[in-house]
């Protein structure tokens, strides 16, 4: 697609958009739910859902990428019955960095949005209930939209970590060009080998030009997110 | 219409025991902050989902169902309009969510007086025109019951005299059953069919408005400051001098320019602390109101004072006057006296109407 790139470096490119863009809208439901649940919800358990849910955050990617390993791996108990039953495996398979760089990005997606679930007064959706409005609908109609910037920063946040995931990606899919090699572990091999310097440095301002511009949009949607809420 | 309401619910620092049955009409929930009238209107809407309750409203069991298929409507006193939506769109959400058309919208904004708002957004409204909105918008999601948790208690007085003539409307024009969360003497006198007051997870007390607030041992429970009577009376002439004639049970009333139309009835209020008893039939003063009554009862109260409620022909009249004065009267329950009110606050029950308070 690109020719001021080496072959290996655009691909490694591509790959690590199409991995990231799928890890951060299959995990993008799931994340609503559990930062409505961890904002909203009471329940046994409660604790323990967060702190899994902040464990990548703190382990060793390298860990993250092992327990993987374990649990998805065509050994691993999920990983075993996935492929018994569906022929299908995330094991060195560009799915399953998506599935590692998913799992890393998770806290932030889950962090961005719970805070701005929490922003969101419940009276507002009390309001909603004595107008008529079953739970779903008042999610549907009114707190999603108070949310939505919230959710748009927290994706696009994840989006530029899943970019740049390396330990759980190496240690859970390897590192195979064309098929779970991304941006940072194509960086990795430039470097290992002689002359690989300059395909490194365009990769490596990519990786830059790529988290600042994330960072600056999740900033601006975040200020969206209380204007909105102020009815202005 | 009749609602039934019966509750049963243990707050960590207080119990809730309420066991009422309403009229239609506007009932007021009257008691201190921290009473429990807020966690009733709460139960009746759902939003409470107490220990034991049964509210039943016209044959309909609401207790069994979610808040979103009560049917009433919820008028909060921090008005709650969804902030990503227009003023217009904030009416219509109830329709809306419920996929009906929009019914009586032109009539509702009319009479609440919004129409020029209508795309603004709702952080961009003044306090009073938020709570106007907010009574738009439960009324347009065509309740059967409507609930006020103080609508106006964040609102100052101007704001305050913008919306009470709105309630009234809602009252007498729409006919609307309405329980309405206040501690307000004024606002209960004004507005109520119905008092049911609340004092520490309980009832004290529920009647008719007229029957509570001129029951001594009732109007003590609204604050002697505040106790007073509420009369009907009806506009009888407009007389040459400016001033209106209003007939009563016990006589005529003579008040500055009230507005209304010759034989519209309308309510009048009487502070206990605004009528002078008299054994005789006063001469030479320059009060018009005086009113020909009968003693009652006599109602001793814990300071200097005592409240003497007055008949005067199946309506009553609260006076509120010192025991050494009761002891130099020799007033007696079944004795002829004459009450000489001082002031007669006049509640207008017509829309943009104003609140008159004079001397007379």
């Amino acid at each position: 697609m690109t020719d001021w790139l080496p072959p290996e470096a655009a691909t490694a490119l591509a790959l690590s958009l199409r991995v990231s863009l799928v890890a951060v809208l299959v995990s993008l439901p799931l994340g609503v739910l559990v930062a409505y649940a961890l904002a909203r919800w009471r329940f046994p358990g409660h604790g323990l859902l967060n702190g899994l849910v902040h464990l990548p955050l703190i382990l060793p990617p390298v860990v993250t990428g092992y327990l993987l390993l374990l649990t998805f791996g065509r050994q691993g108990w999920v990983g075993a019955a996935l492929w018994d039953w569906f022929g299908f495996t995330f094991a060195f398979r560009w799915t399953g960095a998506a599935l590692a760089a998913g799992v890393m990005a998770f806290p932030l997606l889950v962090r961005a949005i719970r805070l701005a679930i929490e922003a969101v007064d419940p009276k507002l959706e009390e309001a909603a209930a004595t107008l008529g409005a079953s739970r779903g609908v008042v999610f549907a109609t009114v707190t999603l939209p108070l949310i939505l910037p919230g959710v748009i920063a927290g994706a696009v946040l994840a989006f530029a970590k899943a970019m740049g995931e390396f330990g759980a990606t190496i240690t859970f899919v390897a590192n195979i060009p064309g098929e779970t090699q991304t941006l940072p572990t194509a960086i990795y091999s430039f470097l290992q080998v002689p002359d690989g310097d300059s395909a490194a440095m365009q990769l490596v301002l990519i990786s830059v030009a790529v988290a600042m511009l994330a960072l600056a949009l999740s900033e601006w949607l975040s200020r969206r997110v209380a204007r909105r809420i102020a009815g202005r | 219409m009749t609602l039934e309401i019966r509750l049963s619910h243990a707050f960590p620092d207080f119990r809730l025991e309420v066991d009422l049955a309403l009229p239609g009409g506007l009932t007021c929930l009257f008691g201190r902050s921290g009473s429990g009238k807020t966690s009733i209107v709460n139960a009746v809407a759902g939003l409470l989902r107490p220990d034991q309750a049964r509210i039943v409203l016209d044959g309909v069991a609401l207790h069994d169902l979610p808040p979103y298929r009560r049917e009433v409507g919820y008028v909060f006193q921090d008005a709650r309009l969804f902030p990503h939506l227009t003023v217009a769109q904030n009416l219509t959400y109830g329709p809306r969510v419920r996929r009906q058309q929009p019914r009586g919208l032109d009539r509702i904004v009319a009479l609440l007086g919004i129409g020029g708002l209508l795309d603004r957004r709702p952080g961009t409204l003044s306090g009073g025109e938020r709570q106007r909105v907010a009574i738009g918008r439960a009324l347009l999601s065509r309740p059967r019951l409507l609930l006020m948790d103080e609508p106006l208690a964040a609102l100052d007085e101007a704001r305050k005299a913008e919306i009470l003539p709105y309630v009234e409307a809602l009252r007498d024009e729409i006919g609307l059953p309405i329980l309405y969360v206040s501690h307000s003497v004024p606002e209960v006198a004004r507005l109520a069919t119905t008092i049911v007051l609340v004092e520490a997870g309980r009832i004290a007390a529920a009647g008719p408005a007229a029957a509570i607030l001129s029951d001594p041992g009732t109007a003590t429970l609204l604050g002697l400051r505040d106790a007073g009577a509420v009369l009907t009376a009806r506009i009888a002439a407009h007389e040459g001098d400016g001033l209106t004639r209003l007939q009563t049970v016990a006589g005529p009333l003579w008040l500055p320019q009230v507005a209304g139309a010759v034989g519209r009835t309308l309510r009048v209020r009487i502070a206990a602390q605004d009528v002078i008893l008299s054994r005789t039939r006063p001469e030479g003063l320059s009060a018009l109101n005086i009113l020909p009554a009968t003693i009652a009862a006599l109602h001793d109260g814990q300071g200097p004072g005592v409240l003497v409620r007055l008949d005067l022909g199946g309506e009553f009249l609260l006076a509120r006057i010192t025991r050494r004065s009761a002891q130099a009267l020799e007033l007696l329950p079944g004795q002829a006296v004459h009450a000489v009110l001082k002031s007669v606050a006049v509640a207008q029950a017509d829309v943009g109407g104003r609140t008159a308070d004079d001397s007379a």
